[in-house]
C-alpha cells in the first residue's frame, strides 16, 4: 500500500492541478502538489530504510495494479518493483522533487501559468516513479516516454519564445532516436528470453551463457538484421540496442544535443528533470539490466568508451560556456558519462552512488543558479554578472559547498570529503583498477575530465560572485537575496551534498555492499572489482586530487589574478575556441545530417513521387483523357455517381446472373 | 434475447432514420432542427443498441456468433450474418463514431443537410454490413455499397477541388473492385459456395491462391491505402467535410485491414506466406516515404491523412506478421487509430469552422487563447505519436513485436516511423499552437464551444482508458485471433508436408 501511495500521490496531485488549477486557483495548486509531494517524499526514505538497510520484507517486494496487455508470450502488467535500487531512486526523486516543488513556490511567483507548472512537475515525478519502480521493459517504457513527455512540456513551458519551442521539439525527436534502440532491444529480449518480465529474464539470464568448452557454444540461437547471432553476440546486440536507448535518455556522446537547449526551461526543471532524475534514467536502465549486461563484456566495452569520451567531451565545451545554466547542463553530460564509466567497468554500484550524490549537489548548483538568475532579474550571461557575493551571501555559501562537492574536495586516504570525493573517487579507482580493455583510455580521459570540471566550475563562481560588477547599474541596484522558501531547499540539498558520500559509502560500495543491495545488482562471479579497487597505487588515488587542484589554482589564476589571460589565450587559440564555443559543431552537423536531407528527402517524395510519377502516370493520366471528352464539370460530377452506380450495378447484375446460371448446372 | 436478430437490427437500424429524414421537410431553422435531431437520436440509439452485441458477446467462443442467415438470391448466396473476435468491435466503433459525425457537422453544414444525413445513414448501413456479412456476395455488395455515400459526400459537400477528389477516389476504387468481383467468381467457381463460414474452410489449391490474393489485395490494399495507392486519400481528406474525414479515416480504412485479416490471411494462407515479403516492403514503404513527405506538407488535413497512410503500415505490417501479437497489434491500431484519427480530423474542424483555412501557416500560438482546444489536441498528438499511456502505443508496439519475431529487418525500418511521426507531429503542433499570438485575426478565436467539448472529451477518455487498460479489446479478440493463427500455422505445416511428400 505504501508504494502504491508513493508512485500515485504525484498523480493526484497532477489531476487535480491540471484539471481544476483554473478553478482552485495557483496558491492552492501549488500547495495541493507540494503537500503530496512531501508526504511521498516521508515515505520514501521510511521505505528507504526498510528495504534498503533493514531488509524487512525480503528482497524484492511487489506490488500489483492491474493488467496492461496480454497477447501471446508479451504479458505485462502494471506492476511495482521494489528492491534497494528502486527504493534508492525514491528517495533521490521524491527528495529532489519535493524541493524544486517548493522551490519553484518561489522562483515561478510571477508567471501566471503557476497552477500548470505544477501539474507538470508532479506528473513528470509520477511518469518517473512508474520508470523505476517497473517490473517489466514495458512499464518502463511507459515511464520512460512519460519523463519525455514531461520534459518536454517543460522545456517548452514558455511556449511564447520559440526557442523554447523549437528546445521542447528537439529534446523529445532526440530522445525517440534513442528510444528507436529501445524498442528494438525490448523486441530483441523478448525473442531471446520469451517474455519482457524481469523476473524471467534475470531467472534466464543467469544460465543463459554456456559453459566455457561447452558443446552449444557456437550455436546460432537467433537472427537478427541479418547477423547469426551465437547466445553471447545476440546479447550483446541486445544490450547495445537497449543502451542505445539509454544514451537519448542520458544524454550521452553522439545523442547529447537536446540536453544543452533544455536550458530552455525553467531552471526548477533544469534542476529536477535535467540534472537529477530523468537523465539517470539511463544510468538506472543499465544497473537494473546488470544480468543480462553483465553478460556481454563487447557491450561493457562500448558503454564504457562512450562514457569516457562524454565526460570528456562534455568537459572540454563546459570549458569556455558563458551561460551559467549551459555550464551545469554540460557538467551534468559530463558526470553522466563517469557514472557510465562505472557501469561499463562493471562497478554499478559506484554509478548508482554517484547518481545518488549527484541528485543532491547538481541539484543544489542548478537551484543555486535559479536563485542567481533571480537575484540580477533573469540574466544567465556570466559575463553580465561578477561581484555578487556580498549582495546574494546565502546563495554564494550554498552554490561554494556544491561546487566543492562537484569537484570532489576531500583530503585524500581519510574519511573525509564532500559526496563527489567519495562517489567519483570510486569510479575513477575502480576504471584503474577493471580488467576492462579500454581501462586505460577511460582512466586517463576521466581524470582529465576531472581537472576540467574543477576549472569550469571554479570559472563559474569567479566569474558570477567574485570580481567588479558587470551588470548595469540599474540590475545591480535591484540585486537581492532570494525569500525562505526558495533557500530552505538549498539548505536540506547542502547537507545531502556534504554527508551523503560518506554516510552511505560502505553500503553503496564498500563493505556493506551484499547486505545494502541484496542481490539488486547482479555482478557475475569473475568481477571482482568491489575488493580490488581498494589495491590501486597511492598515485592513482591521488589524481583526481591532483587534478582537482591543478583545475581550481588554474581557473584562480584566469578569473581573479589576471583576467586578461582567457582573452588572450581565446584571441591566439581561435580556432580551438570557436571549436569548443559551438560544442564541436554538432548542432551544424546534425542540421546539415538529419534535418536538412530529411526535409529535402520529404519533399522530393512529395513533389516527385506522389505527384509526379504515381499522380500523375495515374488517376490523373487517365482523368486527363476523360476530361477532355466531358467539359461540363456540373454533368462531370453528377455524371460520375452515375458510372460508379451504373459499373457496380452491372457487376452485380453479371454475377447474380452469373451465379444462378452457374446454380442450375 | 438468443432470437432477436441483433445484427440486421443495428445494421438496418439507421435506414428508419433515413424514412423519417425523407418525411421531414429540412426548410427554416425548424426544419434544419428536426433533421440534426433525427439524425442524432438514429445513430445514438443505433449505438446503444449495439452495445448489446458487446453485451451478449461471448470472449471465449473463437467462432461466429449472433449468426443470423437466411435463402437470399438463388441457391449459392444467403443473407448471412454473424460477428467472431475480430470482427465485433469494428460494428462497434463505426456505431461509436457515427453520433460524432452528426455533431461535428451541427453548424458547418449550410445547405442540403437532409440529404447529407441521408448520405451519412446509408453509409453507416453499408460500413456495418461489411462487418457483419458471412457471406463473400454480401460482403462484396456491401462493401462498394460505402463508395457512393462517401463519394456524394465529397463530391457535394466538399472543398472547391471536390471534384478532383472524388474522381480520384472512385478510378481507385474501381480497380480494385473489378478484381475483387473476378476474384469471388473464381472463389464460387471453385469452392461452389458464398458462404464465408465454408469458405474459410475450403482450403484453395496454391496456385489458385496466388491469383485470387492478388485480385482480392489489389482492392484491399486500396482501401487501406497502401502505398503506392495511397494518394487518393490525401486529396479525399482535404475536401471532405470534418465528418467525412472522421469516417473515411475512422471506420472506412479499416475496411481494409478487415478484409485483409479475414479473406487474404484466413482464406488464402499460402498465398499470405508466400507475398508477406512484399506486403512488408509495401508497409516498410508507407511507414518512412509518407511519414517524409507528412513532414512537409503546409495543410493541417493533407498532414494528418499521410500520417493515417503511415500507420495503416503498421496494420499491414502486423497482419501478415501472421503470429498473435501482429495480428493483434494490428486490430488494436485500427480500433486506436479510429479513435484518434478520427479525433484529430475533429480538431481540425474545431479550427477551420472558425478560420476557414487549412494552410499551417495561417495559425500560430494558438495555446494562449485556446488552452482547452490546446489540451486536446496535445493528447491526440502524442497519441498519433503512439505514446505509451494512449491508445495508440498498444497496437503501435505489438505490431513492432509481432514483426520482429517474423524479420527484424521490417521492424527496423518500421520503428523509424517512432522517430519520423514524432518529427511530423509535434513540427505541427508547434507550428500551429506554440508561440506568441502574433496574427490578428487569429486573437478573437474562441475556446472549445460546448457541443466541441461534448465532440472531444469522450474521445479523450477513451484514448487514455485504452492506453492504460487494453484489456477489454484483447478479452474480445483473444479467442478468434489464437485460432486465426493457429489455422494459419496448420496449413502452412500442411502444405509443407505435402511438399515434402511430393519431393521425395
Amino acid at each position: 500500500m505504501i508504494y502504491k501511495a508513493i508512485v500515485f500521490l504525484p498523480l493526484i496531485g497532477f489531476l487535480i492541478a491540471g484539471l481544476f488549477g483554473r478553478q482552485i486557483g495557483a496558491k492552492a495548486s501549488e500547495y495541493v502538489t507540494t503537500g503530496l509531494m512531501i508526504v511521498a517524499a516521508i515515505l520514501s526514505w521510511i521505505v528507504f530504510f526498510d528495504i534498503a538497510l533493514g531488509h524487512s520484507e525480503g528482497e524484492v517486494v511487489k506490488a500489483v495494479v492491474m493488467r496492461w496487455i496480454q497477447s501471446g508470450g508479451i504479458d505485462v502488467e502494471w506492476t511495482f518493483r521494489i528492491d534497494t535500487l528502486s527504493a534508492i531512486m525514491f528517495v533521490v526523486v521524491n527528495t529532489v522533487s519535493t524541493l524544486v516543488h517548493l522551490y519553484s513556490i518561489g522562483y515561478m511567483h510571477h508567471d501566471e501559468h503557476r497552477p500548470r507548472f505544477f501539474a507538470y512537475l508532479s506528473l513528470f515525478t509520477f511518469a518517473m516513479l512508474m520508470l523505476i519502480t517497473a517490473d517489466n521493459l514495458l512499464q518502463m517504457f511507459f515511464g520512460w516516454e512519460g519523463v519525455g513527455l514531461a520534459s518536454y512540456l517543460l522545456i517548452g513551458f514558455w511556449f511564447k519564445k520559440p526557442s523554447a519551442s523549437a528546445a521542447a521539439m528537439k529534446a523529445f525527436i532526440v530522445n525517440r532516436v534513442g528510444d528507436f534502440g529501445f524498442i528494438l532491444g525490448i523486441g530483441c529480449v523478448f525473442v531471446l528470453f520469451g517474455s519482457i518480465n524481469f523476473e524471467t529474464i534475470f531467472a534466464t539470464a543467469a544460465t543463459y551463457m554456456p559453459h566455457e568448452g561447452a558443446s552449444d557454444a557456437n550455436v546460432i540461437v537467433a537472427n537478427f538484421f541479418g547477423m547469426e547471432l551465437t547466445r553471447s553476440t545476440a546479447i550483446t546486440v541486445t544490450c547495445l540496442l537497449l543502451f542505445m536507448g539509454a544514451m537519448g535518455k542520458s544524454a550521452q556522446f553522439l545523442l547529447h544535443t537536446w540536453l544543452p537547449d533544455a536550458m530552455e526551461g525553467p531552471t526548477p526543471v533544469s534542476a529536477l528533470i535535467h540534472a537529477a532524475t530523468m537523465v539517470t534514467a539511463g544510468v538506472f536502465l543499465v544497473a537494473r539490466m546488470s544480468p543480462i549486461f553483465e553478460l556481454s563484456p563487447d557491450a561493457l566495452l562500448v558503454v564504457t568508451i562512450i562514457g569516457a569520451i562524454t565526460a570528456f567531451f562534455a568537459a572540454t565545451v563546459g570549458l569556455v560556456q558563458n551561460d551559467i545554466k549551459r555550464v551545469i547542463a554540460y557538467s551534468t553530460c559530463s558526470q553522466l558519462g563517469y557514472m557510465f564509466v562505472a557501469l561499463g567497468v562493471g562497478a554499478y554500484g559506484a554509478a548508482v552512488f554517484h547518481l545518488f550524490t549527484h541528485a543532491f549537489f547538481k541539484a543544489l548548483l542548478f537551484l543555486c543558479a535559479g536563485s542567481v538568475i533571480h537575484a540580477v532579474d533573469g540574466e544567465q550571461d556570466m559575463r553580465h554578472m561578477g561581484g555578487l557575493r556580498p549582495h546574494i551571501k546565502v546563495t554564494f555559501v550554498m552554490m561554494l559547498i556544491g561546487t566543492l562537492a562537484i569537484t570532489g574536495v576531500g583530503i585524500p586516504f581519510t574519511p573525509v570529503g564532500f559526496a563527489g570525493f567519495f562517489s567519483k573517487d570510486f569510479i575513477i579507482e575502480a576504471t584503474y583498477a577493471s580488467h576492462s580493455p579500454a581501462s586505460g583510455f577511460a582512466f586517463t580521459l576521466l581524470v582529465i575530465a576531472a581537472m576540467f570540471t574543477s576549472f569550469y566550475s571554479w570559472r563559474l563562481m569567479f566569474l558570477t560572485f567574485f570580481g567588479k560588477p558587470r551588470a548595469s547599474h540599474e540590475v545591480m541596484h535591484h540585486v537581492h537575496e532570494s525569500p525562505q522558501v526558495m533557500l530552505v531547499p538549498l539548505y536540506i540539498l547542502a547537507v545531502g551534498a556534504v554527508v551523503a558520500g560518506v554516510v552511505f559509502k560502505e553500503y553503496f560500495y564498500g563493505h556493506e555492499y551484499e547486505m545494502f543491495w541484496s542481490g539488486a545488482l547482479f555482478t557475475s562471479e569473475h568481477n571482482e572489482l568491489l575488493h580490488e579497487f581498494h589495491h590501486v597505487p597511492a598515485l592513482v588515488a591521488l589524481a583526481p586530487f591532483i587534478a582537482m587542484l591543478i583545475g581550481l589554482v588554474t581557473a584562480w589564476y584566469f578569473y581573479i589574478k589576471s583576467p586578461e589571460t582567457p582573452k588572450r589565450l581565446a584571441a591566439s587559440q581561435q580556432g580551438l575556441y570557436q571549436f569548443l564555443l559551438n560544442k564541436w559543431y554538432f548542432d551544424e552537423l546534425y542540421d546539415f545530417l538529419f534535418v536538412r536531407s530529411a526535409k529535402a528527402l520529404g519533399r522530393f517524395l512529395w513533389k516527385k513521387g506522389d505527384v509526379a510519377v504515381i499522380d500523375a502516370y495515374g488517376p490523373n493520366g487517365i482523368a486527363a483523357r476523360v476530361v477532355d471528352v466531358t467539359r461540363n464539370v456540373v454533368r462531370l460530377q453528377s455524371g460520375y455517381l452515375y458510372h460508379y452506380a451504373f459499373a457496380m450495378l452491372i457487376g452485380i447484375a453479371a454475377l447474380v446472373t452469373w451465379m444462378m446460371l452457374g446454380s442450375s448446372f | 434475447m438468443t432470437d432477436w436478430p441483433i445484427l440486421s437490427t443495428v445494421t438496418f437500424l439507421p435506414l428508419v432514420g433515413v424514412v423519417l429524414l425523407l418525411l421531414t421537410g429540412q426548410e427554416g431553422a425548424n426544419g434544419r432542427r428536426n433533421v440534426l435531431n433525427i439524425s442524432l437520436a438514429t445513430t445514438v440509439v443505433t449505438f446503444i443498441v449495439s452495445l448489446f452485441i458487446w453485451i451478449g458477446f461471448d470472449n471465449s467462443n473463437p467462432g461466429f456468433q449472433m449468426v443470423e442467415k437466411h435463402e437470399w438470391l438463388g441457391t449459392g448466396i444467403s443473407y448471412h450474418l454473424g460477428v467472431d473476435g475480430i470482427s465485433m468491435l469494428f460494428v462497434i466503433l463505426t456505431t461509436f463514431l457515427m453520433p460524432f459525425c452528426v455533431l461535428a457537422s451541427w453548424e458547418s453544414i449550410e445547405h442540403r443537410i437532409k440529404e447529407y444525413m441521408i448520405s451519412f445513414l446509408l453509409l453507416q448501413v453499408a460500413m456495418t454490413g461489411v462487418f457483419v456479412s458471412l457471406d463473400i456476395v454480401l460482403f462484396y455488395v456491401f462493401f462498394e455499397a460505402t463508395l457512393i455515400p462517401m463519394f456524394i459526400i465529397i463530391g457535394v459537400w466538399g472543398g472547391k477541388d471536390r471534384v478532383y477528389a472524388s474522381y480520384k477516389l472512385f478510378l481507385y476504387t474501381l480497380l480494385g473492385s473489378v478484381l475483387m468481383m473476378l476474384a469471388i467468381m473464381a472463389m464460387y467457381w471453385n469452392a461452389g459456395t458464398t458462404d464465408i463460414v465454408e469458405l474459410l474452410k475450403h482450403g484453395f489449391p496454391a496456385g489458385m491462391q496466388t491469383w485470387l490474393f492478388l485480385a482480392c489485395f489489389a482492392a484491399f490494399a486500396v482501401k487501406m491505402p497502401m502505398w503506392p495507392v495511397h494518394t487518393w486519400l490525401p486529396d479525399a481528406h482535404v475536401q471532405a467535410p470534418t465528418a467525412g474525414s472522421v469516417i473515411l479515416a475512422g471506420v472506412m480504412l479499416k475496411l481494409g485491414g478487415y478484409g485483409m485479416i479475414r479473406i487474404l490471411l484466413q482464406m488464402f494462407p499460402l498465398a499470405s506466406d508466400y507475398f508477406a515479403p512484399m506486403v512488408f516492403a509495401l508497409s516498410v514503404i508507407a511507414i518512412i516515404y509518407t511519414s517524409l513527405v507528412a513532414m512537409m506538407q503546409d495543410d493541417i488535413k493533407k498532414l494528418i491523412a499521410y500520417s493515417s497512410v503511415a500507420h495503416m503500415g503498421y496494420v499491414t505490417m502486423g497482419i501478415f506478421a501472421a503470429n498473435t501479437q501482429g495480428v493483434q497489434g494490428a486490430v488494436f491500431q485500427m480500433l486506436s487509430h479510429g479513435i484518434v484519427s478520427g479525433a484529430l480530423f475533429l480538431c481540425v474542424g474545431v479550427v477551420y469552422d472558425r478560420l476557414h483555412t487549412r494552410e499551417i501557416s495561417a495559425y500560430g500560438g494558438l495555446v494562449n487563447n485556446m488552452p482547452k482546444y490546446a489540451v486536446a489536441m496535445m493528447i491526440f498528438t502524442m497519441a498519433n505519436v503512439g505514446l505509451p499511456g494512449t491508445s495508440g502505443f498498444i497496437g503501435e508496439f505489438l505490431t513492432i513485436i509481432g514483426v520482429f519475431r517474423v524479420n527484424t529487418w521490417v521492424a527496423l525500418f518500421a520503428a523509424t516511423g517512432v522517430i519520423l511521426s514524432a518529427c511530423y507531429a509535434l513540427w505541427l503542433y508547434r507550428r500551429v499552437l506554440f508561440g506568441a499570438l502574433e496574427k490578428e485575426n487569429l486573437k478573437q478565436l474562441l475556446d472549445l464551444s460546448t457541443r466541441e467539448k461534448i465532440l472531444l472529451y469522450p474521445l479523450i477518455a477513451l484514448t487514455i482508458f485504452f492506453g492504460f487498460y487494453p484489456a477489454p479489446v484483447f478479452d474480445v479478440t483473444a479467442a478468434s485471433i489464437d485460432a486465426l493463427v493457429n489455422n494459419y500455422s496448420a496449413a502452412l505445416q500442411a502444405a509443407q508436408k505435402l511438399a515434402l511428400a511430393v519431393t521425395h
